[in-house]
């Protein structure tokens, strides 16, 4: 068997489980073991300048071109074509949508990267995992931007579709994935690449604030009905109390309760 | 009618000396850590002034408390929720540091390192978050201490609305007081209003507010929620932290380090019993002058008998119940009606309360005479504007604030009767509707305030809170993160910073 090893089946065929082992029980892990260091590391505090228009750039391309890539690689082809979505017209509108989302964050990204190494005051509270993340996120912007180059000159959506197989047979544990990927062009297998990595590294550096971005929404406007929490300590709840008094009350007429209950 | 109890808090401004014991004995309790050692959970500012953060009472800029809509429905001033989480990327309403100040520390090292020089060694400052040189240190956590600076950027305050201010920019005409600031533990948070995380809660039992440094994300939306500026984000664990009330201690029935500590002894802490149906109507309130009085019918007298049985029916312990009757808040802000909420306007129902100063008579050496009304000083002819106070204390509203200067001048005068000519003359305590009894009394816990006239503070009920079975071989007090060996943060794994514990050593 292995003098048929190839280099694409542990990139392609292998390293999608270990990075998704490692993303999901290094979160869980992270979250259960340690909540303390699960936050977002914001930085606004100390240097507002380059962040508001760097972050919102970053953030909102960023969220764009990742829900792109989740509903465009997931989507299963036979949804496609029971909708009728010509494969050449779904490119077109991930080159569209994506393209422009990348490049804002690209240069919302470019804007925190100067600001994290040029300010001193971000520089000194910088980690190094801070800083590695950001410029593998850059870099992974960065390709994926010109890898529109490459769909450019094929715009009949095959190639595509191949990479929606490839992502779908991964996570329908199809060991025969990669095959689907073997020999498309460079820039595209590097980034893929660089996300497996960056996966992996997800669940060991700030980014592990998504997590709580996407549950933001839903534990606040959805989960919350009002604005106050309150909580108690107290073992037994304001109902509990009450009914508990009153039944006391009852029985035992005026005289007995502890002051405790 | 659903009963809670809340341990609130009454600062006598009239005899504060701007001692700063309390801001200290905090900071070397709570906040001299790194990551917030610009953070200060109690301060003092002088007024006039902008204070710390500079211009926190101004709204316009930092949209912190609550609004009223048309339809009299309240939301936070940043925001409605949806609102607050499209600025999770960047919070347009946040301070950055250099509002409070960039934290520093001086080459003390250098004063006994330093080589033989022709000059005197100095300690110059260093920044304590680059490590770097500052050339000029351009704020501090007190920077207006007694009226520095020039009138024209300490006139900024809000707190003149109103007012003619220029005259007191004259030496002559000048007033200054202290204002010591704290979490005022508010019914009606709106830090935790804002947290998208659900980290900052109030506890039912003593209403202390906290945050949960567990769930806390990080993403700062109480920091410009609170219009107080009392929510603080620690730029080390990234994490937001305020004022604890020092809960460990009230649990066990001491009073707060700031009250403990507090040298002028304006500091009085008692149980306030409150009801939590009252609360949002109280906080709608249509005008803002009426948000005074509707947080006082939010107050549950605790010597109705219709209040005592709801209260125990509630579950409120029986000493808790036995403590707010004999509360110094509650005959400050309720029996006498000398204490006032610290700008009630922003609706958030705040639980550290103020009595307002007395001061000097405006102009009674020209006069050559004292200013009087009814054969009392006048108090609007004090020379701390009563505008001023009113805009502090009642929204604006001078009425309550006269009243209550009024029975504090009056304390004074019965008390000099009694004490100087040996009569207890009922006339002057009538006349701003006391009797005599009230005024010996308001003597003994305003004047005299012995420790344990100052505190009524009962101990938490544990056995009702959590299973002793379950707290056994607990960690006690940590800073987050249970007991994970007490680095809170600092694992190595998940990309915090080892903290080395190395001891000094030393070789022969």
């Amino acid at each position: 068997m292995f003098e048929s090893f190839d280099i694409n089946f542990v990139i392609f065929g292998v390293m999608p489980y270990v990075a998704l082992t490692v993303f999901l029980v290094g979160s869980i892990a992270r979250y259960e073991r340690d909540p303390f260091t699960w936050k977002s590391s914001s930085s606004q505090l100390l240097r507002r300048k380059q962040l508001i228009w760097g972050s919102i750039l970053f953030h909102v391309g960023i969220l764009t071109v990742f829900f792109g890539h989740l509903v465009g690689l997931f989507t299963p082809v036979w949804v496609l074509d029971a909708l009728g979505v010509p494969y050449g017209l779904k490119q077109w509108m991930a080159v569209l949508i994506g393209g422009p989302a990348g490049l804002a964050a690209l240069i919302g990204g470019t804007m925190l990267i100067h600001r994290r190494l040029t300010d001193p005051r971000i520089r000194a509270t910088s980690t190094t995992l801070d800083i590695l993340i950001m410029i593998l996120i850059w870099l992974q912007l960065a390709i994926g931007l010109l890898t529109i180059t490459q769909s450019l000159q094929h715009m009949d959506g095959a190639e595509m579709i191949r990479f929606m197989e490839w992502s779908q047979s991964v996570v329908t544990w199809n060991i025969n994935a990669w095959v689907t990927v073997v020999d498309v062009h460079w820039l595209f297998k590097l980034h893929i690449f660089l996300g497996l990595i960056i996966t992996m590294l997800f669940p060991f550096t700030r980014l592990v604030h998504i997590w709580s971005g996407f549950a933001a929404p839903f534990r606040y406007l959805v989960a919350r009905s009002g604005y106050q929490i309150v909580r108690s300590r107290r073992r037994r709840p304001l109902e509990e109390r009450r009914r508990a008094f009153d039944r006391r009350q009852g029985v035992e007429g005026p005289k007995a309760h502890t002051p405790a209950e | 009618m659903k009963v809670r109890a809340q341990i609130g808090k009454v600062l006598n401004l009239d005899k504060c000396i701007g001692c700063h014991t309390c801001s200290v004995t905090c900071k070397n309790v709570w906040t001299t850590r790194e990551g917030v050692e610009y953070a200060w959970f109690n301060n003092v500012e002088t007024k006039p002034g902008t204070g710390y953060p500079t211009d926190w009472e101004n709204q316009k800029r930092w949209n912190g408390g609550w609004v009223r809509s048309a339809s009299g429905r309240l939301q936070p001033k940043q925001g409605a929720k949806w609102r607050i989480l499209a600025n999770i990327f960047a919070n347009p309403s946040m301070p950055e540091i250099d509002d409070y100040y960039e934290p520093f520390d001086f080459d003390y090292d250098h004063l006994k390192s330093a080589p033989d020089m022709t000059a005197f060694p100095t300690a110059r400052p260093r920044s304590k978050i680059t490590g770097e040189r500052m050339e000029k240190i351009e704020k501090g956590p007190n920077w207006e201490e007694i009226l520095g600076g020039e009138f024209a950027k300490r006139s900024a305050d809000y707190n003149f609305d109103k007012v003619q201010k220029d005259i007191y920019g004259e030496y002559e005409n000048t007033f200054m007081m202290y204002l010591p600031r704290l979490c005022e533990h508010c019914l009606n948070p709106t830090c935790s209003a804002s947290c998208p995380s659900g980290a900052i809660y109030k506890r039912e039992e003593d209403g202390i507010v906290l945050i949960d440094q567990e769930k806390c994300r990080g993403w700062r939306m109480c920091i410009s929620g609170c219009p107080y500026k009392k929510v603080y984000y620690n730029w080390d664990t990234g994490k937001s932290e305020k004022c604890t009330f020092c809960y460990p201690r009230i649990e066990s029935g001491q009073p707060t380090v700031c009250s403990e500590t507090c040298v002028g002894r304006i500091r009085y802490l008692g149980v306030i019993l409150y009801d939590a149906d009252k609360i949002e109507a109280a906080a709608s309130a249509e005008r803002e002058t009426d948000l005074y009085g509707a947080q006082l019918d939010v107050f549950l007298d605790p010597n109705d008998p219709e209040v005592i049985a709801a209260a125990r029916r509630d579950g409120v312990p029986e000493d808790w119940i036995e403590a707010a009757k004999i509360s110094p808040v509650w005959k400050m802000a309720m029996d006498w009606k000398v204490a006032f909420p610290l700008h009630p306007e922003y609706r958030t129902l705040p639980m550290v309360w103020y009595i307002p100063p007395l001061s000097p008579i405006q102009n009674a050496a020209q006069a050559g005479q004292i200013a009087m009304s009814d054969q009392m000083p006048d108090v609007r002819s004090l020379r701390i504007p009563v505008k001023y106070l009113a805009n502090m204390l009642t929204a604006g509203d001078e009425e309550p604030i006269v009243s209550a200067l009024e029975r504090m001048s009056a304390m004074r005068l019965y008390m000099r009767a009694l004490t100087v000519d040996g009569v207890r003359d009922e006339g002057i305590a009538a006349r701003v509707g006391m009797s005599g009894r009230m005024i010996e009394d308001m003597y003994k816990i305003m004047a005299i305030a012995d420790y344990e006239d100052r505190f009524a503070i009962p101990t938490a009920h544990r056995e009702q809170n959590e299973a002793g079975a379950d707290i056994r071989g607990g960690c006690g007090f940590t800073d987050g993160n249970g007991c994970s060996d007490g680095e809170s943060g600092k694992t190595s794994l998940f990309g915090g910073k080892k903290k080395s514990f190395a001891l000094p050593l030393e070789s022969f």
